[in-house]
This record gives C-alpha cells, sequence and structure tokens, in this order.
C-alpha cells in the first residue's frame, strides 16, 4: 500500500487493480448543497488570466502565436514550458512556450506542410525529407490502400471530415490513473497484461496487441521524463491535491503532445480530483481559495492547448476547438449523485476566468441531480452559454456511471473504450443521388454505379423513396469500407501509445459513423409526400433545382408522422452499416452531429427538394432546418428527443438558442424555467443540448465590433467556440438559425 | 369539438407560472391600439382545429409542464369568444392533470362563460385602463365588463394575475394608476400584477395587414417611468409585484 493513500478507503478491488471507479465510489463525498461557497479568482489567477489574455488578443491578430517548425512532437520533444513559474501552481505546455504549436507528421505529412505555409511558415526541409523519403505517414498509408469508389465519394463529398489526414482523436485515456497509482505501478501492470498474451497462436490480433502493449510501457516511461523536466517524479502516486490535479494534467499533456487528434477529450476528473481535494481541506492543508485555486490555474492550462490546423479544417470545425472535454455531475449505479464541490468548482472556473469554449463543459444531467446543482447549472448556462448537457438517465444504462465524453456526445466508459472516428456521410446528397441516378449534382460526375435517373416532372415519394433506400446501401458499404482502411492505417502509422497504455488491455471499439443534413432529408421527403415538388433539370437532364406547390410540415414540429420519417431513415442507415465486416470487430455505431462541418456540407450540396438552395447550410446536428419549426422551442425538442438512442449510440447533437426574454421575466424564473426545460427534454429521452442564451443584436454587435467581445463564447453543434474566431459565413450562419424568441 | 385558432407556442414562459403550452385563438372584439398581434383579430382567420387534436397534442409536452409548475394557457385573440371549444380543451386538460389558464381581456358576461370557468385554474386578466374614457379610447370598448367579469372571478375564487401595459401618454397616467393599484387590493383573489413595458415588436404586423399603426411615434416607456408604476402598484400591492428583469 502507498503511503499517499492514507485516509482513503482501502476496502475493494482498486487497491489491487487497476480501477479508479472502485476508487471514486468507496471514497467520494456527494454534495446537495448550494454554490455559497465557492471562492473568487486570487490574485495570481488574475494575473496570469490577463497574461493569457493579452497572448490570446496577439494569437487572434497572428493567427497563430508560434509554431515548431523542425522537431516532431512527442511526449519528450519539448518543454519545460511555463507562464509565469513563480504563481503558476499547474505547469506544463506541449511545447516549450505557452500557445506555441507543434507539428505531428505521422498523420500526415502534407497536412502539415500545407498547415505551416497557410501561416507563412517553412518546415524544415530535413524534416520534410525524413517524412517523405524514409517515414511513411498515416494519409500515405491510407491513400495507398483506397479503391476507385472510395476516392470519389471522398471527392464529392458524400462522406466528408474523415480523419485521413489528421489524428482520428476521440480517445480518451484515463489520465486519473497517473495520479491514483503512479506511472511504475502502471507500467508493472502493463508487463503482466503482456505476460498474459504469452500463447502459442501467434495471429495477426496477438502479434499486434504485443507490439501495441510494448509501445505502451515505452509512452509510459516517456511521461515519467517529460514530469521529470518540470521537476516532479510521477513514478508513485499524487500525495495532495495540488499533485493530483498535475499528475492528471501530465498524463494529459503527454496525450497531446502525442497526437493532434480531432478531439482530446479530458474524460471525467473533477469529482475525482474532488477526493483529493476534500481530503487536504479536512487535513487543514489547503482552504477553499487554494482548491479553487488549483482548479482555475488547471482550467487555464487546458484553454492553451493548441494543435496545428490546415484551412481546409478550419473550414469544417471552425474557431480553433480541441475538444478538452470533462464530464461533470450525472448519478451514481447506486443512486447517489456523482456531483461534488468540485463539480461546482469547475463549472465556477466560468466566472473566474470568464466565458470560454475550452474544456468543453459538459453536465450530465438526470433528473435526480440535487435541485441546488441545477438551478447553479441553469444560472451558469444563462450567464455564460457555455455549458453543453447530455442525458445521463438515458447513457447509464448502456455506459455505466463512469463514463465521459470524447468530442461532443460521444459516450464511452474511461479506460475501457474507444471508438475509431468515422466523421459522417451526406445523407442530403445521397437523397440527390437517388434523383439524379447516382450522377453528382455539382460536378455531373457518376459517382455511383449507373442507374436510371429519376425523368418525372414532378417527384413521386414511393419512386424517390425506393431510390433513396438503395442508395443508402450503397454508400454504407463504400463508407464502412473506407473507415476500415483508415483506422487500419491509423493503428499501423500513428498509433495512441499513451492514451491507450492509459486503458485496459481489452477494451471495447466503437465503429463511429455519421449522418449530416438529416433535417434536410426528411423536410424533402414531407415535401415531396405532402405538397408538389417540380424538378428542374439542366440541358444534361441533371436535376438542379426544385419548386415546392403547397406546404408541407417540417421536422421540428412535433409531427408524429414527419418525426417518423427521421427516425425510420435513421435505423435504416444504421441498420446498412451493421451488415458490414468492420475493422477489429468493432461495434458500429451512429452520430448525428456536424460541428461546424454543417456549413461546408451545404456548400458542397446542390439545391434540395425541401426548398433549401443550392450551397445554404445544413441546419447542425440533428436540429430541424431554422426558420421552419414554427410551433415553438419545445415542439422543435420533442421532435429530436423521438430519434432512437439505440440506433445512434454515437450521440444526437441538438443546439439550442434562447433570448433571455423567451425564458421568463426574470432571473429566478428564468433558471428555473431553463432547468424545467431540461428536465423534460431528458424525460423524453433527448440525448444532448447546447444552450445558448442571448441576444441576436449581441451577435451582430460582435461581428462589427469583435474587440468587445474577446470572450463571448456560444454553443454549436456539440461544442463551444469563441464567436469571434469563426470565419465571417459561419457566424452568419449561427445568427440566422432558429432563436426561439417568443414572449 | 372545431374551433378557431392563430397558432401554438410550445414554449411559453411569460403566460403564467412554469412553462406552458399557448393557444393562441381567433379573434378578439377589441382592437388595443398596441396589440401585437393584429391578425388574431378576425374571426375567419386562422385555421379550424378539432379540440380532440389539440389536447392530444398538449399532453405530449407534460414531462416539461411537471419539472416547471406549468401547463396550458388559451391566449389570443380573446379565448372565451369561443367558450364551448375553449371549455372542451380545458375540461380535457384538467382530466389529464394539467393546469389550466386563460389569457383574457375580460370583456365577456361571466355567466355566459361558466362552462369554460368551471375548468379553469387561473386567469391573466389585461385592464388596459381603470379610466373608462382611457379605457375605451385604448381597445375600441367599454371597461366596465371587465370589471364585472373581475368580480365573478373573485366569486368564484380563481386566482387572478393582472397585467396592466404602460404605453406612455396613453396609460402612464399615475392617477389612474393608482386608482387601479386601489381596487386591485380590495379583491382577494390577486396573485400577481405584472407591469408590461409597451414595445413596438408588433407594429410590423399591423404595416402588413394595411391597418394603420397609431403608435409609431410612441416611445418605450422609460426605466424611471416602470419603477415609477410598479412603486405605485407596490405600496397597495406589496407582495404581488413581481420585478421584471
Amino acid at each position: 500500500m502507498f503511503k499517499q493513500w492514507d485516509d482513503f478507503n482501502m476496502d475493494g478491488e482498486w487497491t489491487n487493480n487497476i480501477d479508479v471507479r472502485d476508487f471514486i465510489q468507496r471514497n467520494y463525498t456527494p454534495y446537495e448543497g448550494d454554490d455559497s461557497f465557492l471562492a473568487d479568482a486570487t490574485e495570481n489567477t488574475k494575473t496570469l488570466w490577463n497574461q493569457v489574455m493579452e497572448m490570446m488578443q496577439e494569437e487572434l491578430n497572428r493567427k497563430i502565436y508560434d509554431v515548431e517548425t523542425k522537431v516532431p512532437s512527442t511526449i519528450v520533444s519539448h518543454g519545460p514550458g511555463y507562464l509565469n513559474k513563480e504563481i503558476e501552481t499547474i505547469v506544463g505546455f506541449q511545447s516549450d512556450a505557452p500557445l506555441k504549436r507543434n507539428i505531428m507528421p505521422n498523420g500526415g505529412i502534407r497536412t502539415v506542410v500545407n498547415a505551416l505555409h497557410s501561416y507563412g511558415y517553412d518546415m524544415d526541409p530535413q524534416t520534410e525529407e525524413i517524412f517523405t523519403k524514409y517515414r511513411k505517414t498515416h494519409n500515405d498509408g491510407v491513400f495507398s490502400a483506397y479503391t476507385s469508389q472510395m476516392r470519389k465519394a471522398r471527392k464529392s463529398g458524400i462522406i466528408t471530415g474523415l480523419p485521413d489526414a489528421y489524428g482520428r482523436g476521440r480517445i480518451i485515456g484515463d489520465y486519473r490513473r497517473v495520479a491514483l497509482y503512479g506511472i511504475d505501478r502502471l507500467i508493472e501492470n502493463k508487463m503482466h497484461e503482456k505476460d498474459t498474451m504469452e500463447i502459442k497462436s501467434m495471429t495477426e490480433d496477438v502479434i499486434r496487441l504485443r507490439e501495441e502493449l510494448s509501445d505502451q510501457m515505452v509512452a509510459l516511461n516517456d511521461l515519467k521524463v517529460m514530469a521529470q523536466s518540470y521537476g516532479f517524479d510521477i513514478s508513485k502516486p499524487a500525495q495532495n491535491a495540488q499533485e493530483a490535479i498535475q499528475w492528471t494534467y501530465f498524463g494529459y499533456l503527454g496525450a497531446v503532445k502525442e497526437q493532434d487528434g480531432a478531439a482530446m477529450s479530458l474524460g471525467r476528473v473533477s469529482t475525482f480530483l474532488d477526493i483529493y481535494i476534500e481530503r487536504d481541506i479536512a487535513n487543514g492543508i489547503i482552504t477553499e481559495q487554494d482548491a479553487q485555486e488549483f482548479m482555475d490555474h488547471f482550467v487555464m492550462k487546458l484553454r492553451m492547448i493548441r494543435f496545428l490546423r490546415t484551412p481546409s479544417y478550419n473550414e469544417l470545425f471552425s474557431g480553433d476547438p480541441t475538444w478538452v472535454t470533462e464530464a461533470i455531475g450525472g448519478m451514481g449505479l447506486d443512486g447517489r449523485t456523482l456531483v461534488t464541490r468540485s463539480s461546482y468548482r469547475i463549472l465556477h472556473t466560468l466566472v473566474n476566468l470568464g466565458p470560454a469554449p475550452e474544456p468543453n463543459l459538459t453536465v450530465l444531467w438526470s433528473v435526480h441531480l440535487p435541485e441546488n446543482f441545477k438551478m447553479f447549472c441553469s444560472k451558469m448556462s444563462i450567464l455564460t452559454s457555455s455549458i453543453q448537457y447530455e442525458n445521463d438517465d438515458l447513457m447509464r444504462p448502456y455506459h455505466g456511471d463512469d463514463y465521459g465524453i470524447a468530442c461532443c456526445v460521444s459516450a464511452m466508459k474511461i479506460g475501457k473504450q474507444m471508438q475509431f472516428f468515422g466523421a459522417r456521410a451526406n445523407l442530403a446528397k445521397a437523397l440527390l443521388y437517388a434523383i439524379n441516378g447516382g450522377r453528382d449534382e455539382k460536378s455531373g460526375d457518376q459517382v455511383t454505379p449507373r442507374f436510371a435517373p429519376i425523368t418525372s416532372e414532378y417527384l413521386d415519394f414511393d419512386e424517390v423513396w425506393e431510390r433513396f433506400l438503395q442508395i443508402m446501401e450503397w454508400l454504407s458499404e463504400v463508407y464502412v469500407g473506407t473507415l476500415n482502411v483508415i483506422h487500419y492505417m491509423h493503428d499501423k502509422y500513428c498509433y495512441e501509445k499513451l492514451e491507450l497504455a492509459l486503458h485496459d488491455k481489452d477494451i471495447i471499439r466503437t465503429f463511429a459513423t455519421g449522418i449530416a443534413g438529416l433535417s434536410v432529408v426528411v423536410d424533402s421527403l414531407s415535401a415531396i409526400k405532402n405538397a408538389k415538388v417540380k424538378v428542374i433539370r439542366d440541358e444534361n437532364g441533371l436535376a438542379k433545382d426544385y419548386e415546392i406547390e403547397g406546404e408541407y410540415v417540417a421536422f421540428g414540429n412535433d409531427d408524429d408522422e414527419v418525426d417518423k420519417m427521421a427516425c425510420d431513415i435513421t435505423e435504416i442507415f444504421m441498420n446498412n452499416i451493421r451488415k458490414h465486416k468492420t475493422y477489429r470487430n468493432s461495434y458500429p455505431t451512429l452520430s448525428i452531429l456536424t460541428i461546424t462541418s454543417n456549413v461546408v456540407y451545404g456548400k458542397k450540396t446542390g439545391s434540395t427538394p425541401d426548398g433549401r438552395k443550392a450551397g445554404e447550410p445544413f441546419a447542425p446536428g440533428a436540429n430541424p432546418m431554422h426558420g421552419r419549426d414554427t410551433k415553438g422551442a419545445i415542439a422543435s425538442l420533442n421532435s429530436v428527443a423521438k430519434l432512437p438512442y439505440k440506433h445512434s449510440e454515437d450521440g444526437i447533437s441538438y443546439t439550442f438558442s434562447i433570448i433571455p426574454g423567451a425564458l421568463g421575466k426574470n432571473d429566478e424564473e428564468r433558471q428555473h424555467n431553463l432547468a424545467s426545460l431540461l428536465d423534460g427534454y431528458f424525460d423524453k429521452t433527448g440525448q444532448h443540448l447546447n444552450v445558448n442564451v442571448f441576444k441576436r443584436e449581441t451577435l451582430l454587435d460582435a461581428m462589427d465590433h469583435p474587440e468587445n467581445y474577446p470572450q463571448l463564447t456560444i454553443r454549436v453543434s456539440g461544442y463551444a467556440v469563441n464567436f469571434i474566431r469563426l470565419t465571417r459565413e459561419q457566424q452568419l450562419d449561427v445568427i440566422h438559425r432558429t432563436f426561439h424568441e417568443r414572449f | 369539438m372545431r374551433g378557431r385558432i392563430h397558432s401554438v407556442e410550445s414554449c411559453g414562459t411569460v403566460d403564467g407560472p412554469g412553462i406552458r403550452y399557448v393557444v393562441f385563438t381567433q379573434g378578439c372584439p377589441l382592437r388595443c391600439q398596441y396589440c401585437h398581434n393584429p391578425d388574431t383579430w378576425k374571426m375567419n382567420d386562422g385555421k379550424e382545429i378539432d379540440s380532440n387534436i389539440l389536447v392530444k397534442n398538449i399532453i405530449k409536452y407534460k414531462s416539461y409542464m411537471n419539472a416547471s409548475g406549468g401547463g396550458v394557457t388559451i391566449s389570443g385573440g380573446e379565448p372565451l369568444l369561443q367558450p364551448e371549444f375553449v371549455a372542451d380543451i380545458l375540461k380535457k386538460c384538467k382530466q389529464h392533470g394539467i393546469h389550466t389558464c386563460i389569457d383574457t381581456s375580460g370583456f365577456i358576461n361571466a355567466d355566459t362563460v361558466s362552462a369554460v370557468l368551471d375548468y379553469t385554474d387561473m386567469v391573466l386578466l389585461d385592464i388596459k385602463s381603470f379610466n373608462p374614457d382611457v379605457y375605451k379610447k385604448v381597445t375600441n370598448v367599454e371597461l366596465e365588463p371587465t370589471l364585472k367579469f373581475a368580480a365573478a372571478l373573485e366569486e368564484r375564487g380563481i386566482t387572478v394575475w393582472i397585467r396592466y401595459v404602460l404605453v406612455p401618454n396613453l396609460t402612464d397616467d399615475l392617477h389612474d394608476i393608482t386608482e387601479l393599484a386601489k381596487y386591485l387590493s380590495t379583491l382577494s383573489n390577486v396573485g400577481r400584477i405584472d407591469v408590461l413595458p409597451f414595445h413596438k415588436m408588433g407594429e410590423f404586423k399591423w404595416k402588413e395587414l394595411g391597418y394603420e399603426y397609431q403608435l409609431s411615434n410612441t416611445n418605450e416607456p422609460s426605466e424611471i417611468l416602470v419603477h415609477q408604476v410598479k412603486q405605485i402598484f407596490k405600496k397597495y400591492n406589496w407582495h404581488k409585484i413581481k420585478d421584471i428583469a
């Protein structure tokens, strides 16, 4: 037993095995009180944050603050780096200086070279030569295996956003293990795991896993070296709250030095850390003010995680997101709430440091959460628009009570589950292919195997539907194949050795597909069925535009018939995916999520039969199309809540914007109504809700005067962004989206 | 039972307590100068709907109502112009345990709508002015029926929330407001008084409908005036005034 574990409840498996959940369950203190205990920012915190704000303003002016051009990033390649060594209580940067971006060419050398170019930098020639001549990358691997069909589907944009030239991300290391067990114990455990793989039949699976376990141990050793450079010995467990936060952060920092995955979530650390904080407070070692300062400094570091991205990537995922997603609260399997004082402390950083998009603070909502906590969340949402909510009552039966959220909406058991991120298929384009015989409506290229286009003047529902079913079948086959190639190559050339070192040996792998444009498809089909849709074709017979005669009911009005179509399409597409063999026998899932890519998908898609014109954005995620939900906010919530989680286990994202006046007449009413709205929506089995509370005028003013809104944060489809960092197009998209403002 | 409605709002938070499903009925006998829903005036506009279908929809929102202490509100237009239709909706809502509310000007004989009131938990009552002349000027109809209606509600013990729209140069006479405040203090069933500052967000509808909007040059009331008026109501009904953020 470690002396660092003094005062902990030592019963249970956690002392013998790596089992953080068991440790939490036996040691945490649920908190049902209010927010009156919270401490303000200390002078040191204010000094540090002002320093950061200045650097971030400079970064905004220059696009990037600083970048490495020669040495590829590894766990031990760079650092140490400090902000203000004298007063920082939590330390560590990805590079040797704050906000400096690293290069990670294992994902793809061209991506890195292009990204550097776009900011006016050149890659060191020798580094470029190494990754061109001597070291193959993930991107090269993928393109050496893609079939012609896959290339066509990718080029036309019917499948987009694929992680074939950048890190796939969406893997959450159990960073808490570093603090609870120390590195030596974790390595010992990995050695033991490798020993269990001394088996006779050396199949490909066994060989691969043995190699992976070896790599994992190397990564753990590297992490120890990295921490040493900051003067910390993390071979043993953390012995106090400050160390627990620091050790946990080191684990995370190692991961973001090694990988620049699209989403690098943190997991579910606040309630774990609370155990250390409460122990120290009880022993008189720290005060509430110290505890809050640690939390503020930790969060400050998480806000400063940076990756080097290409302009085309930024177009898809705008605002420089990193998805440092932290899951907060929720309920335990035994009925106790997992809300602790530190759930409050981490949300309170939104006050002490002001609103911000990162870390991606995600409250796991349950109707059983303590009322005080519900009101606190509601208050913070109204104040900062920086929180997203996910339905713990819906997900707990699937994932237990120690899951985190990868990226925006994907639940996974911490340390026991990973996913093969698969971006998404553009279903609106698929519908157009059904009409055009598989020819792309923009380029005219034959993308699918040739079949007869629809030639009638008015669209017939049955005819369109039947062909749409066939296209979905074709699409799912190409899609699964493409993802199989990508993840085979990612494992081979860009393996996440540290993140997976912080997992069990035997893990669940999900195969996370996704769809975009669901509401466009449903509305189109509703228009074809319930109104008359006339096709306008060009001289080559390609359907280019549509005229609607009469009215139709759109998705988002709580109309059971229309909403059922959305549910059916989701289920049918998911079942198509399920028919195919997936890489490493991963478990297929689906998300209805676009993040900000709804703008790019829209750009690449021609006019659709719902009346949307070519190039116009889709609605984000599972949102109804803006302006078509006419029965108010909750009717629209009800429509989305019907989408079946069992056929979209990777998450169903809904972004909700409301003006303060539409939530009630005074603060108290607004808080109460917002909390009730969340209770109601999740009771209806909605999975995810982004909550924005502000006036349209605020955003318009921020477009014209960004300098006045350095911290204006808005929630967009599963994550938050700093509004002034969005492209102008995306700013306009956000403004045009439905604001629920009736009052 | 069929009736005419203008529209519905599934997320009403300012028409009674909690989150409410609001049905805006079609048709109104008043012609208030500041009306922001003039498109609900004419009896024959809007769309016809069956009360059973409406109730079926309303029930879908029970989880939000239960969580927030909300319910259903029938607003308008003037809901009491279609008493049988509204009574049928409210009766069925009550059968499902839903809190019911109507939003009315009270310009109606209470006896003719007793079937509605039998199933009404709460009334949002607009008293546009306590001065009969001003009332007539604002609404084009008499004040008297509204006061009788208020008395009938008291007799039935139905909770009333009073709403007073404050319009500069029209309903801002402090003497009239004081008289109204005194009168309200004599009623035992007033649960709350809301002072609603005049806004022009409905103006565009008047133009669309080809009506002449007489308040184009009227400004929103100043914060000082709003505060002053609230203080008057508070003086006589201190516990009933909620601050409007």
